[in-house]
């Protein structure tokens, strides 16, 4: 067996990282690897950390974790009921821009994730969806340290770690993994898959001799043969590809993986196997998802809680049902209404709310409501106020002025979340008045 | 579907293989439909079951020279198989135009939008000044939902966004009034807004010039939002082919009852665990005997390891063609899981 041959850093990882992303606020010491869907093996287990201490970064970081005070495994004890298991407060990620031939100047920024907050509780699975661009995977960056934060507070088990070093991490890094869109970037083509999965087991502490047979169990649980450690990456399907990245992910013996798009690039036949793969695994080892889908049909089956996102701020957070049978936000309903749904007469008959144009440019965002120059109910509050985020019964939330599929009661018993980002305006939401014709009819609410 | 007019486009039993160092890849083993004047036909399946080298195969453009091809496609009249280079120029600038999945391929980075667009406006019209072709490139920019037409034409394919540069592909595709429009998954790579605005396009070209469109996709609400008639391919085949209602509310293959039961969808509801076909594709180096969706089909039987023919079995509806063994009555009988169309599964089995 070579699983304990994939002691060296890998090369690749380093290699391939874009200069412009290190620039881009990767911390400089333990994460190198992770610099995004493109890049292999930038899980943030041992092998995601290439630039650790060479030859010692997997069995070197359990044995740091333990003398270094050990505040990983104090707070475990201190979780409150009622604690979230993740917290983010007011996160904002900021990309610079820069120009200038000799001296770089910052020229502006990128609004990737721009003042987001939300929990995520024990056991619970949170879609986050949103346009392609929108910042999905930048903020599960920034939540797994791949990225630093330009603001704003992250908390595991209610423990900030927004600025934890890497000693300090490494215990959380074992609770906290992250899944990649592109299974076939994502996982080393040069390492065999025993030692795709050695280096994570090792990092968990098994010992060496125990490796192989953990592996096959890991390999068996994710529903495939265990007789494959010998094999490589690119002699696997796209979805037994995804599978070894499950694995890889759970032979930590994670609390909470965040995926990223785990099922954007496969087959429908083969996306329905994988969902229901990370389902049961979910209540095996009672698992905490985040869950990133640019499709809100995905979400939908997984998810107990969808946070909508669109240009970099959370425009809705709504127990998943309610966000389909009772959007309020007029982007969601406009994600909504896009989806062509599978069934010709249902298809045929369904208003669709239907919105044109594009995203605007992120380094310039629109003033007041980002969606206002896609939005058919913008009025004049739209392009100056930020809206806030509006708690409506049941935990619904959603950031607009104008809000859809609510009644005036509704409006009236709402209240200003504290989830609201920092630049939100004072102004609590007001239904548009009757009459003002153009403006109600040019959506008609989606029909279900 | 009119039974005066032939179809704009014949194919019967095409078969394109690949020679490869471990063996002859058969990618296409037995393709045959037809697509009339303004009529969108989907091509639906999983990766790699041949549908892009089916719309390829039609373009001229085989993936290699390893390729070699059998059976005919028949374009108004012109064979495509076995066209000489000659032939298939002159097809591709007056009757077929392809948009493909990642249109960044297809444009190339270094020119301007526009003189690309021109280009291929007088490549098809020679006699047309540049200033005239300008200006057509305008009104094709426009008609494709390009805002701002005029100034955009200096811009370089990458400062497009995916959806954009998708309609500027449609609008060259336009340029030459295509007969025939062959889209190669050309909204997988976009947001389902853009998607939206996009499949919108596509309907008005149909609509508006009469044009046949042959859509390949993996998407079965894409199939259900825009075509007229399906072609359903597992493995290189056709194994089922009918009008959209039929393939959705009464589809005679057990692939496609699998397709159906497995899709997610936000109008349903959310059952707790969503119908999976198990296993997975084969491999076209070396194809299952018989029935290429035996290997995970629930209801194989002996028969099953002879090749089905793709044939009619549903009575009153010759345009209804599959290739399954089962007859009517245990295919209605055997699609029926929980009350909706599905696969039955055993247990679930993955591999
Ligand atoms: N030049 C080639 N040499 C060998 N095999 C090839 C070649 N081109 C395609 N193939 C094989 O032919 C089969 C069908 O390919 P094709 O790309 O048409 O599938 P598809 O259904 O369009 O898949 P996708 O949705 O992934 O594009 C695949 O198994 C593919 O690997
Ligand atoms: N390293 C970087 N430098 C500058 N801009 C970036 C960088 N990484 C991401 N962005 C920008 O941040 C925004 C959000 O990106 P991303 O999170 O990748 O979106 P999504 O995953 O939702 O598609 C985009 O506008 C993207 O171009
Ligand atoms: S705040 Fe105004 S512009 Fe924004 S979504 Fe609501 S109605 Fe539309
Ligand atoms: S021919 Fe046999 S194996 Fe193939 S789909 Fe029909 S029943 Fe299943
Ligand atoms: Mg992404
Ligand atoms: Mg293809």
């Amino acid at each position: 067996m070579t699983e304990h041959d994939s002691l060296p850093p890998d090369r690749r990882d380093a290699d391939s990282l874009p200069p412009d992303e290190r620039d881009a606020g990767a911390p400089p010491d333990a994460d190198a690897g992770g610099s995004g869907d493109d890049v292999p093996d930038a899980g943030t287990t041992g092998e995601g950390t290439p630039s650790a201490s060479p030859g010692g970064s997997m069995s070197g970081a359990p044995a740091e974790a333990g003398p270094a005070a050990d505040p990983g495994t104090s707070s475990e004890g201190a979780t409150a009921e009622g604690t979230p298991l993740l917290s983010v407060e007011h996160l904002r990620m900021l990309f610079p821009i820069k120009a200038g031939l000799l001296v770089d100047r910052q020229v502006g920024q990128v609004h990737a994730v721009d003042d987001v907050s939300f929990a995520l509780y024990e056991g619970e699975t949170l879609g986050i969806v949103g346009e392609s661009g929108c910042g999905k995977t930048t903020l599960i960056r920034v939540l797994v340290r791949l990225l630093d934060a330009t603001s704003g507070a992250i908390r595991f088990r209610g423990r900030d770690i927004t600025r934890s070093g890497r000693r300090e991490l490494a215990p959380i890094r074992r609770e906290m993994q992250m899944v990649f869109q592109d299974p076939q970037a994502s996982l080393n083509p040069r390492k065999r898959v025993g030692q795709i999965l050695a280096t994570p087991l090792r990092l968990r502490g098994v010992p060496r001799e125990q490796v192989a047979r953990e592996s096959r169990e890991l390999l068996q649980r994710v529903g495939m043969a265990g007789d494959v450690l010998n094999r490589f990456p690119h002699e696997f399907s796209g979805g037994q590809r995804q599978r070894i990245g499950i694995a890889r992910a759970l032979a930590v013996d994670p609390r909470l993986i965040l995926l990223d798009e785990p099922v954007s690039a496969l087959d429908v036949s083969i996306q329905a196997q994988v969902i229901n793969l990370l389902d049961e695994l979910q209540d095996e080892f009672r698992l905490s998802y985040v869950f990133v889908a640019h499709d809100l049909s995905v979400v939908r089956h997984v998810s107990d809680r969808i946070v909508v996102m669109y240009l970099g701020k959370l425009m809705e957070v709504s127990p998943a049902e309610q966000l389909y049978s009772k959007p309020i936000h007029p982007y969601t309903q406009a994600l909504l209404g896009a989806i062509p749904i599978p069934d010709p007469r249902v298809n045929r008959s369904r208003q669709r709310a239907v919105i044109s144009g594009e995203p605007p440019n992120p380094i310039n965002p629109p003033s007041g409501c980002r969606f206002h120059t896609r939005c058919p109910h913008a009025t004049e509050v739209c392009r100056t106020i930020e809206p806030p985020l509006t708690e409506y019964a049941g935990g619904h939330l959603a950031a607009c002025h104008h809000p859809q599929n609510v009644t005036a009661g509704e409006v009236a018993a709402a209240t200003r979340s504290d989830q609201s980002p920092l630049s939100a305006g004072a102004e609590g939401p007001s239904l548009i008045a009757a009459g003002d014709g153009r403006e109600t009819s040019a959506t008609a609410p989606v029909q279900r | 579907m009119s039974a005066t007019e032939p179809p704009l486009l014949e194919i019967s039993d095409l078969r394109v293989a690949f020679a490869t160092e471990d063996g002859t890849v058969q990618a296409v083993d037995g393709v045959s439909f037809t697509v009339s004047r303004g009529e969108v036909v989907a091509i639906v399946g999983e990766s790699g079951s041949g549908k892009s080298v089916t719309a390829m195969t039609l373009m001229g453009l085989p993936r290699g020279s390893n390729a070699t091809f059998q059976g005919t496609a028949t374009f108004d009249g012109t064979e495509l198989v076995g066209a000489s280079d000659e032939q298939l120029r002159r097809i591709r600038g007056a009757g077929i135009a392809m948009v493909f999945q990642d249109p960044m391929s297809s444009l190339d980075p270094v020119y301007r939008i526009g003189d690309q667009i021109v280009e291929q406006i007088r490549a098809h019209e020679r006699k047309i000044s540049k200033a005239q072709a300008l200006d057509r490139a305008v009104t094709l920019m426009e008609r494709v939902g390009i805002p701002r037409a005029a100034e955009r034409l200096r811009s370089y394919p990458h400062e497009f966004s995916g959806g954009m540069r998708q309609r500027v592909m449609i609008a060259m595709a336009l340029s030459c009034s295509p007969k025939l429009l062959i889209a190669d998954e050309p909204t997988t790579a976009l947001d389902v807004t853009i998607q939206a605005q996009i499949l919108e396009e596509l309907r008005k070209l149909r609509d508006e010039t009469d044009a046949g469109v042959i859509l390949v996709t993996h998407d079965l609400g894409v199939v259900a939002d825009i075509a007229d008639r399906v072609i359903v391919m597992y493995a290189g085949r056709v194994v089922e082919q009918g009008v959209l209602d039929d393939i959705f509310y009464d589809p005679q293959h057990p692939y496609t009852w699998g397709l159906l039961g497995s899709i997610t969808r936000i109008d349903s509801d959310r059952s707790q665990r969503l119908p999976a076909i198990p296993g997975m594709p084969p491999s076209l180096l070396s194809p299952p005997k018989g029935c290429h969706f035996r290997p995970r089909c629930p209801h194989a039987f002996e028969k099953c390891v002879e090749v089905p023919p793709l044939e009619g079995h549903v009575a009153n509806r010759p345009e209804s063609l599959d290739r399954c063994w089962l007859t009517e009555d245990r295919k209605r009988a055997l699609r029926q899981v929980d009350g909706q169309v599905g696969l039955r599964s055993t247990e679930p089995v993955i591999s």
